[in-house]
């Protein structure tokens, strides 16, 4: 009998309950509770008479009810299905994925920084704003500007914050100008953040090295120009090297240079955006200041500027009262206003700083280093493997393209899923968009010797398999608890949120078991 | 440095295989004038004791973060606190850290390969499902930056999903929300119009909202409970912005309010900040905004979205959809340049609402409610006044009655209590003495008898001094 080898098995084909864990909802049932509230210490009192018309009368409808324990398993069960850099290396171009020290994740959470309310008097807050001010500190110094705002609560809110400090200004001149250039190397929120600001983006066209085209920024450039938008080292990660002709071009006409600091990993005590003509910049705290990226989120997109902004940063600023005592000033009345409530990422400040100190010059120069010299290392060993679209010198990051490998139908989006079977996450995929089928990577400082070479043996094995056995690559991963997931019905038929199925039944196991 | 996975040894041979002399060469594209010859001027390295000594340092108000001087100046210890105003201190049920502190979550990347990043992509869709049905709206993003730029953001979707440019913004939104709002809606030439409130009642003043929409109003935003704590009329409101074609957009400053106060279904979309579920008050962030809407607006949405699909072998899974609205595609074209969200945060949230569910949400809420009801009755009682008295409220009430809010809070910080929030800043027209106080159900019965007493002392001064 074909079914003999199951005796004593389950006859499904897998009731895994780690692999198969429903959703929180589907494991709710009605009078479980995983919370005790304290005894209350004054009169109860009764919603319905106090709120009247205003209290809530339907019961919560699908708010899940369960113990401590099922809720625990629940998100430990659901976390073993994520990747994490604490699992492996993500040689993600452009995302920084670096090592999150846990002193950060600690100090965080200590009750006083924890527990500081917003509004307490600054009295109370020397502590909290003396982070803000150690951290603004070294972030100046970092970066070679004159003054910086924590504010932006991610990246792409510093480069609105930078952008509108460009626009103030200029309207401080007499005029906001229209335009604002973006290289076609750079990321999307770029021409995204330009757009809001109110501005025309207007397309540089990169040079054959992949670089900004001088002669073609000089006929761009005129006095409707705002700024350039530039990351530096470029999405190849390639630096500048005329930048401060770049930056002179745009001087000249009156225009800023506004420097993305997405790549700023590459440069931190190397050399200085302030000191080659960068006028504003933001850094992402979550990339190069190894605060967590925690599945997408929390960033913090601080922006350090030149002296002539300062008057125009969002309110309030961080100042020194005469007394030696830390406080805020509100009174700024040039300031492009606020860009979120309070005083940003808090939260993050504390890990950044506590990363910076771990680090001091030599530790962050040689981090610097290290980032530099792992994507060097990737590139001298999978030239060849790979097309290597532009040869000029590679500094945090290196982009190749799937040129050779396309010929058989193998994407650079098949060899990034390829690359998950070999316990890697994928690099970065079709980015930038000036290299046709890009591989971006990206190994940071994080990476021993021993981890790349494993990341280059899988590389090239996978190049191998692109020969031998295309469809491999193409359906990859294999290893994975699911398999290419259909992206394109999930967006033809969006199902955004859970259900309760419309018939009454209970979800029995065996019920559930037959969705896998 | 010891995050650095390299023997001097390696180095030497990487640079070796590379086929360059020095690391300085790789740094050649640099143009010399340019790099630093010397250490950057910031603090020295630090051993992770050091570390810790530094923070404790800050933790305990020391602004320099210096240990030494923590030594010499031990710290006073807070007694209590009736700050609220839009940061609100609950308790934190400690598996929520215990979770989010694993590594698989702490440490992934944004969702984008979803083979290996099914946990935060299925822990975000129960999110989104979870803010839906607490909102009463049908569809909910997997967060944004915090309650400020999300209603921010919602004035912006309203107005492309109108076509109209132009909201109207209640004075009872929190006023550093409408700050942001401001600075968003500037430049894509959105003008802010705002109405005021009824002054007994601290709700939107309905005749001026009617007075203030117009054809080219595309939203009414106010925010339920207000910035004052009262629950806000939000089907009258709504029906008055619907007659004129516009959209009313709540936002929701308080997410523990939900567990009593109705959902605000007569909304079009509903802008939550998510904070008081289970994330510090950590002056003022990170923290977690999250946008909700009816159904009909999906393609107007910003911020990323989770989705249900199969997989090529018909198993149930997730991923990130609905991407072609976002700005890695769209660019300038795009509905945001939203990129980062607060996913780890949003995590915390979905934990906290998993662990008071159902049951525990509303009774959470019901404690809240008795707090501030004990609070507001005990400072009654101390000589104080309060406003907007036959309106209903949740845990946040206005006082009156003092010469001065500095005065008063200057007195109670004598006894280690942060009284309320003085609002002459933002509200002139309610005096100098008005705070804005909050009760949660942390706030004990002795903490609010103390400041009773402290109260009352200051209102028995002020009558002596008047006499």
């Amino acid at each position: 009998m074909a079914d003999t080898k199951f005796i004593g098995t389950p006859k499904k084909a897998t009731t895994h309950v780690n692999q198969n864990e429903d959703l929180i909802f589907e494991k709710s049932s009605a009078g479980k509770k995983g919370y005790r509230l304290a005894q209350l210490d004054v009169p109860a009192v009764d919603v319905a008479s106090l709120l009247g018309d205003a209290a809530r009368t339907d019961d919560l409808g699908a708010m899940p009810e369960l113990s401590e324990i099922e809720i625990i398993r629940h998100f430990t069960r659901l976390s073993t299905w994520n990747y994490a850099i604490d699992l492996g290396m993500y040689p993600l171009g452009s995302c920084t994925m670096k090592y999150n020290p846990r002193i950060n994740e600690a100090v965080a959470r200590l009750e006083g920084l924890a527990e500081a309310h917003p509004y307490q008097p600054e009295s109370l807050s020397q502590g909290a704003l003396g982070i803000m001010k150690m951290l603004s500190d070294c972030l100046v110094e970092i970066t070679g500007m004159d003054t910086i705002t924590l504010q932006p609560a991610a990246g792409a809110q510093g480069e609105f914050t930078g952008i509108l400090l460009a626009r103030a200004y200029h309207e401080a001149n007499g005029n906001p100008r229209r335009k604002i250039i973006v290289p076609d190397s750079a990321h999307g929120t770029n021409p995204a953040t330009a757009a809001i600001c109110g501005y025309e983006v207007a397309n540089l066209k990169s040079n054959e090295l992949g670089m900004v085209d001088l002669a073609e920024l000089e006929r761009m450039v005129d006095d409707n120009v705002a700024a350039l938008m530039l990351t530096n080292p470029s999405t190849i990660g390639v630096f500048e090297s005329d930048i401060h002709k770049i930056a002179d071009i745009l001087h000249a006409k009156g225009a800023l240079l506004y420097m993305d600091g997405a790549n700023m990993n590459a440069l931190v005590g190397k050399t200085r955006p302030g000191d080659f003509g960068a006028d504003v910049m933001h850094l992402n705290l979550h990339k190069t200041f190894s605060t967590p990226h925690g599945g997408g989120g929390p960033g913090s997109g601080p922006v350090a500027c030149k002296k002539i902004l300062e008057p125009f940063l969002p309110s309030p600023v961080l100042k020194t009262n005469a007394d030696g005592s830390l406080g805020l000033d509100y009174n700024r009345p040039q300031s492009v206003g606020r860009v979120r409530a309070w005083y940003g990422n808090f939260g993050m400040f504390i890990r950044a700083l506590a990363y910076i100190l771990a680090n001091g010059p030599d530790g962050l120069r040689q981090t610097t280093e290290d980032a530099v010299l792992n994507a060097n290392y990737i590139r001298a060993k999978l030239e060849g493997t790979f097309e290597l679209p532009y040869k000029s010198r590679s500094l945090h990051e290196v982009v190749f393209s799937d040129k050779l490998q396309a010929k058989n139908g193998v994407k650079t989006g098949d060899m990034g899923k390829r690359l998950i079977d070999y316990g890697f996450h994928a690099y970065t995929v079709s980015f930038p968009m000036v290299v046709h089928g890009a591989m971006m990577i990206e190994p940071t400082e994080s990476e021993s010797r021993e981890e790349l070479d494993l990341l280059i043996d899988a590389l090239k094995q996978i190049a191998r398999e692109a020969e031998e056995n295309p469809e491999l690559v193409q359906t990859a991963p294999h290893t994975t608890r699911l398999q290419r997931l259909d992206e394109t019905t999930a967006a033809r038929k969006p199902i955004l949120r859970w259900k309760a199925p419309v018939a009454a039944t209970e979800l029995t196991p065996d019920s559930a078991a037959k969705e896998w | 440095m010891r995050y650095l996975p390299k023997s001097p040894a390696d180095r030497e041979a990487m640079l070796a295989e590379i086929g360059v002399p020095s690391i300085e060469s790789l740094f050649e594209t640099i143009p010399t004038e340019y790099r630093l010859a010397h250490d950057l001027n910031i603090p020295r390295q630090h051993s992770e004791s050091e570390v810790l000594d530094c923070f404790r340092a800050f933790a305990a108000n020391i602004s320099s973060g210096d240990a030494v001087e923590l030594a010499a100046r031990p710290a006073g210890k807070l007694f209590a606190s009736f700050l609220g105003a839009g940061a609100y201190r609950h308790y934190r049920p400690v598996i929520i850290d215990s979770l989010v502190q694993r590594g698989e979550f702490l440490t992934s990347y944004t969702p984008y390969q979803p083979e290996i990043s099914q946990g935060t992509l299925q822990a975000m869709f129960e999110f989104q499902t979870m803010i839906c049905e607490l909102t009463g709206m049908e569809i909910a993003n997997a967060s944004m930056y915090d309650g400020s730029t999300g209603a921010a953001e919602s004035v912006l979707m309203a107005c492309r999903v109108t076509g109209r440019q132009g909201a109207v913004v209640a004075r009872t939104v929190h006023p550093e929300y409408r700050e942001v709002m401001a600075t968003v809606t500037k430049h894509q030439e959105i003008p802010i119009t705002e109405v005021g409130y009824v002054a007994e009642t601290g709700r939107v003043d309905l005749a001026a909202l009617d007075a203030a929409i117009t054809a080219e109003t595309a939203a009414v935003l106010i925010q339920s409970p207000n910035f004052f704590g009262t629950i806000e009329d939000v089907a009258a409101i709504a029906e008055i912005a619907h007659k004129k074609g516009a959209l009313l957009i709540v936002s929701i400053a308080e997410a523990v309010s939900l567990g009593a106060v109705k959902a605000p279904v007569e909304a079009d979309i509903v802008s939550l900040e998510a904070q008081s579920f289970g994330v510090a008050v950590g002056f003022g962030g990170p923290y977690c905004g999250v946008i909700a809407c009816k159904e009909k607006f999906l393609r107007q949405m910003p911020g990323r979205l989770v989705g249900e699909t199969k997989d090529s072998h018909g198993k149930r899974g997730w991923v990130l959809t609905l991407s072609t609205r976002e700005q890695h595609i769209r660019r300038e074209k795009a509905t945001s340049n939203i990129c980062t969200n607060q996913a780890l945060v949003a995590l915390m949230v979905t934990i906290f609402m998993t662990v008071y569910g159902k049951q525990g949400l509303q009774e959470l809420a019901a404690q809240n409610l008795a707090k501030a009801k004990y609070l507001r009755d005990a400072l009654l009682a101390s000589g104080a006044k309060t406003k907007f008295d036959g309106t209903p409220r949740f845990h946040e009430f206005v006082l009156t009655g003092a010469a001065s809010a500095a005065a008063m809070n200057a007195r109670l910080l004598e006894m280690q209590i942060v009284g309320g929030l003085a609002l002459a800043k933002w509200y002139p027209e309610l005096g100098e003495g008005a705070t804005l106080w909050c009760a949660t159900e942390l706030t004990t019965k002795a903490q609010m008898d103390a400041a009773a007493t402290v109260c009352a002392g200051v209102f028995e001064r002020e009558l002596v001094g008047a006499k």
